[in-house]
């Protein structure tokens, strides 16, 4: 009996569902999520925070992958240097990751795991979904 | 009494509390694992996943050993007497040629051409509930294309049933590395590595400098040769000892190539898309149906070869996540259903139907499920004998392989024991009351 009991302190929230956000590619090949609402999450979130959460996401990749002076003048400081330049430098989208991923746990802390939700970053996903991991609601009760 | 409750104990307890000591100790042996060791793909990787190489290294070494060869008797030979009668710069000129050369091929083998990782199983199981939304527990194939518009074009997203998801647009599976390849252009075993979208600006700065460099070679012994024989040596002396031989087969190859990929790179094409012919003027009314193209030969060079390098999506030296539970210890907990149906009640009914569902179709599945995909041939297409191809292995697009998996009535995509065990470590736990019976 000890031993349960100890297994269900370690045990993490159980997992109720996943939801996935797919990429929407109408605009082509730029990293853009969907902004339609799941309905797995119409009891758990508000619809406009989500639009919100997925609508800075999609600007934050937009700019990582923007061309402009910037990213033209890196690039051809590249080539010249034979892209070893690379080995020693962030690029700017690495930049832009990173600035993601805060940005994401700082969504996890303030908005989603207060409902027991969690957003997984999309670069773990190899860019092709935003992770919804719906956790199993235990302050209602097991009768759900 | 005791002896009862010891009993009925006793299985739970084997199955509960040794997968905790064995999940530990599984635990901490996976714990040194990186990502690229359980890398699906048929990569190779060197340097703790730091440098990544298709299976078949190809012509690689021929295509490094043809080029040192090449600039080597061209050192050798041409150098000393051309710096005596012409410049200095001949052999510096050829050396920076070389080097951009070498590193730029050296950067087009090893880095990672925009590999997709594969679906999760939660991501896959996912996409077939979607498609099967009629909830019907039969084997259906789900279909294999998905119709999007991007810029008013309607463009068919195929479905990957290796990596189990729908291809992003220009992505395409490469046969011999066994991965989805974003911006796939093709298979070059001349650089032994897939060229895609990461690598291939270093792919057209290796063809370029190579086409310069050979074109300089070719120049610098045609020279050559012609202050020698014009001093009165042999010709065919002059011609002996000079690469003039190498150069000459390979110049045309290499820029007919370049010629190619310069045409590809201004319309923003890749090799892939224009040997299907996707957007070619007999399929589309206008006259560029390609959909990603800026429409501006400049935009779309710098778009291709200059625009933000994108990360690598394999995360090969990452640490693979320690999974709640592994596959051992759901196989001895698929015993406890029967006695755990009776309590229904306590727990939450809809999850633990589900499950049971679940397991039952688990038990039919996992007798059917082969334990790999089939791995096809390396289908290889010959383009065209015209000698400005010179790469002639082209990796074709999956339709080949999609009609293989189709066929295979035992390929199924649902694989729900990771979900399957973790609701079964919630149901190990739940009956611990009412499912001890007390004679």
């Amino acid at each position: 009996m000890a031993e349960t009991h100890s297994l269900q302190d370690l045990r993490q929230p159980a997992v109720s569902s996943k939801v996935f956000v797919q990429r929407d590619y109408g605009s082509g090949t730029i990293s853009k999520f969907q902004t339609k609402f799941p309905s797995e999450l119409e009891s758990r979130l508000d619809k406009q925070q989500f639009d919100e959460t997925i609508q800075t996401l999609n600007n934050l990749y937009a700019e990582a992958e923007k061309l402009g002076g910037k990213s033209y003048l890196e690039g051809c400081l590249a080539c010249l240097t034979a892209y070893t330049i690379f080995l020693c430098m962030e690029t700017h989208y690495e930049k832009v990751l990173k600035k993601i991923s805060r940005y994401i746990k700082d969504q996890n802390e303030k908005i989603y795991a207060p409902r027991g939700l969690l957003l997984t970053d999309p670069i773990e996903r190899g860019l092709r979904v935003v992770e919804i991991t719906i956790y199993e609601d235990r302050s209602i009760g097991s009768g759900r | 009494m005791k002896n009862c409750e010891y009993q009925q104990i006793d299985p739970r307890a084997l199955s509960v509390s040794p997968m905790s000591a064995q999940n530990r100790a599984e635990m901490k042996a996976q714990r040194s694992r990186r990502k690229w060791e359980v890398f699906p793909g048929k990569n190779r990787f060197f340097c703790d996943g730091r440098i990544i190489v298709a299976r078949q290294s190809g012509v690689l070494p021929l295509t490094l050993g043809l080029i040192v060869v090449t600039c080597g008797l061209f050192f050798a030979f041409d150098c000393p007497f051309l710096v005596e009668h012409l410049t200095v710069f001949i052999p510096v000129i050829g050396g920076v040629l070389f080097l951009f050369a070498v590193i730029s091929l050296l950067r087009t083998s090893f880095t990672d051409p925009g590999i997709l990782p594969r679906a999760t199983p939660e991501e896959a199981a996912d996409i077939e509930k979607q498609i099967d939304t009629s909830g019907s527990s039969t084997y259906r194939p789900p279909p294999r294309t998905k119709e999007i518009l991007i810029n008013q074009q309607v463009v068919k997203l195929k479905y990957c049933f290796t990596c189990k998801m729908f291809r992003p647009p220009r992505t395409s599976h490469c046969s011999l590395c066994d991965n989805c390849v974003e911006r796939f252009d093709h298979h070059c075993p001349w650089v032994g590595n897939c060229v895609g979208k990461r690598n291939y600006r270093f792919f057209y700065s290796f063809i370029i400098s190579l086409s310069f460099l050979t074109s300089f070679i070719f120049g610098c012994v045609v020279t050559h040769i012609t202050l020698r024989s014009q001093e009165g040596k042999s010709l065919i002396q002059a011609i002996q000892e000079s690469p003039l031989v190498i150069c000459f087969f390979s110049i045309w190859s290499i820029l007919g190539l370049s010629g190619f990929h310069t045409y590809l790179v201004a319309s923003n094409l890749t090799t892939n898309e224009d040997i299907k012919g996707s957007w070619s003027s007999k399929r589309c009314t206008e006259e560029s149906g390609n959909p990603y193209s800026y429409n501006n030969i400049i935009t779309n060079c710098c778009v291709t070869l200059c625009g933000p390098m994108p990360p690598s999506l394999i995360d090969r030296r990452g640490f693979v996540p320690l999974v709640e539970a592994s596959p051992a210890a759901s196989a001895t907990e698929i015993e406890l259903p029967p006695f755990l149906a009776k309590n229904d009640s306590n727990m939450c009914t809809r999850s633990t139907k589900d499950v049971l569902a679940r397991m039952v179709h688990a038990f039919d599945s996992r007798g059917l499920c082969p334990p790999g995909t089939p791995k096809t041939t390396p289908v290889g297409v010959e383009v065209s004998s015209s000698p400005s191809a010179g790469c002639p292995l082209f990796s074709r697009s999956s339709r080949k392989r999609d009609s293989l998996h189709s066929s295979n009535p035992a390929f199924r995509l649902a694989s729900p024991s990771p979900s399957l065990s973790r609701n079964t470590m919630i149901l190990g736990e739940g009956p611990d009351v009412g499912f001890i019976p007390i004679p």
